[in-house]
């Protein structure tokens, strides 16, 4: 029995020989990194965005050490399920079918609009099996439009939706008001909203369904944010105009 | 240089692209070429040893290791990469988290399993919860090494093994006729002459591998296409200081040439190496 632990002891500090004796926990806060203005890359080659901004404000109050991990969006729920880390931060709206697998928090977005959005002039019947719609795979998105009776086409990241939709592969995307908004002012007329949708139950942190008590924590810390305002305002900042407010 | 890249909207030409080049952002896309070629030299030495160790298994005398052998090759080979990656390290990182807890925890009374969740005590993670993030790299690093040296040596395995055959037997009845051991010929006769059948084989090999790198974003390695795709996309003004539109055909043009480069220079390698280990042996040329 002994000779056996010893065995484990070698091949488990051969794979990482740090030492046992960590006391403080930290909590890894995981995150997708394309997807602005939520979190995205900076100039810098760093995290960035309203999420990293309020995440960060969450940690200090509820005094926790935190730390930003990136993880592919595809991913993103295994990952935390085999606590690799411990806190989902990625404009994550809060859905029946994720809320079976993980827990969330209260939300920390109000439930915003989706957008359609296509090709200035197009004519289109958002729910004919002829109209081929784009949206990034495993998104509330893409779940509603695969129940429209349009024909979904999905993609691996928010980008290459908005793409498709460039270069005539799709024919309108449906994505967040806040992440297109930006991509229609910015195209010169090129595209426009043509419908939009309310969503979900807005945008929350997802935390494993055992870790009751990191929940509880950050949820505190929510509810304090909201009440002091100070939500609404970093909403406004990263939001800009008609930024989604509490 | 007389400009400073602290305000790029006032620069211009070249002197954007300087600046624009060199952000925090590119610096980051750069050392990510060389994640890729030390990712594959690392895995080079693993996958040959697992490769021999295949082709002798396939090869024993003793039918179960045999079986072992033939198993190895057949499974992996078998198996898609995208989900032998996608199960392989979780699979692994999960293994070595359990022996750890069993090791550093032998007090926990909670289950391990609950639900969707596993949930080992803080000081079985590995890496540690406050470790820093280059040790969290660094883990990642070997968890992509070792699945690629499982996949590629199974592949490697069977060129090995096809190449150890291709020995003439002659040779072999020439070893035995002057009283070599087992070991002597397959030390001296058998391994020396196979490089000639197995480095074709090995050099497709080697390509396949120098082209599955983008494999690894599954595994939160961010290699060069990632970055390419990442950097390429548009960027909005209000986001970067350097608002672009959709530069992704340039970045992968940028890849195709580094993709080339790597591939001529192995192939230059491959022809040298091809040249040593046929010196003295009659083949065609």
């Amino acid at each position: 029995m002994n000779m056996w632990k010893t065995l484990i002891a070698a091949a488990a500090l051969g794979a990482v020989s740090t030492a046992a004796l960590a006391d403080g926990h930290t909590v890894r806060m995981g995150t997708e990194g394309a997807y602005p203005p939520y979190n995205f890359i900076n100039d810098a080659g760093e995290l960035d965005g309203f999420e990293i901004e309020f995440g960060n404000m969450l940690c200090e109050h509820a005094k926790l050490d935190c730390t930003w991990v990136k993880n592919d969006w595809d991913s993103i729920i295994p990952n935390l399920v085999s606590g690799n880390y411990d806190v989902i931060m990625a404009g994550m709206s809060i859905t029946e079918e994720r809320d079976q697998v993980i827990d969330f928090t209260q939300g920390y977005i109000p439930a915003t609009f989706s957008f359609y959005v296509a090709p200035a002039g197009a004519k289109l019947d958002l729910t004919s099996p002829d109209t081929v719609i784009a949206a990034q795979v495993n998104t509330i998105q893409a779940g509603h439009v695969a129940a429209s009776g349009a024909t979904a086409l999905e993609f691996a990241t928010p980008d290459e939706t908005v793409a498709a939709v460039k270069n005539g592969e799709a024919d309108a995307v449906l994505a967040d008001d806040d992440y297109l908004k930006p991509i229609v002012a910015d195209s010169g007329g090129e595209l426009e909203v043509v419908d939009q949708v309310r969503l979900g139950g807005g945008v929350g942190l997802g935390i494993r369904e055992s870790d009751a008590e990191l929940r509880a924590k950050l949820d505190a810390a929510i509810a304090h944010f909201k009440a002091s305002g100070e939500l609404n305002a970093l909403l406004a900042k990263w939001f800009k105009d008609d930024a989604p407010q509490w | 240089m007389n400009f400073s890249c602290a305000d790029p909207q006032s620069l211009d030409g070249l002197n954007w692209l300087l600046c624009y080049l060199s952000t925090g952002k590119h610096v980051a896309f750069y050392w990510s070429f060389l994640t890729v070629i030390a990712l594959m030299c690392a895995t080079v030495i693993p996958a040959m040893i697992l490769g021999m160790a295949g082709a002798l298994a396939k090869r024993s005398a003793i039918p179960p290791v045999r079986w072992i052998g033939s198993g190895y090759t057949t499974m992996v080979r078998g198996i898609p990469e995208i989900l032998f990656f996608l199960f392989v390290p979780i699979a692994m990182d999960q293994l070595i988290e359990l022996a750890r807890h069993s090791l550093f925890c032998p007090d926990w009374d909670q289950p391990i399993w609950r639900g969707n969740d596993f949930i080992v005590c803080d000081a079985a993670k590995a890496p540690l919860d406050t470790a820093p993030a280059w040790q969290h790299e660094f883990y990642g690093f070997g968890l992509a090494v070792t699945s690629f040296a499982i996949t590629f040596g199974a592949f490697a395995a069977n060129i090995l093994d096809g190449a150890l055959r291709a020995v003439p037997k002659g040779q072999i009845e020439a070893a035995q006729a002057v009283g070599m051991s087992r070991r002597q010929i397959f030390l001296r006769v058998e391994v020396p002459q196979m490089w000639v059948y197995a480095l074709p084989g090995l050099s497709n090999l080697w390509m396949i591998l120098i082209k599955a790198t983008p494999l690894l974003f599954l595994l939160g390695i961010e290699d060069v296409v990632y970055w390419a795709r990442e950097l390429g996309s548009r960027t909005n003004p209000q986001f970067s200081d350097y608002p672009h539109g959709d530069w992704r055909a340039w970045y992968f043009s940028a890849l195709m040439v580094f993709y080339l480069l790597l591939t001529w220079v192995s192939q230059m390698g491959f022809d040298r190496l091809s040249a040593r280990v046929t010196r003295g042996m009659a083949v065609a040329r």
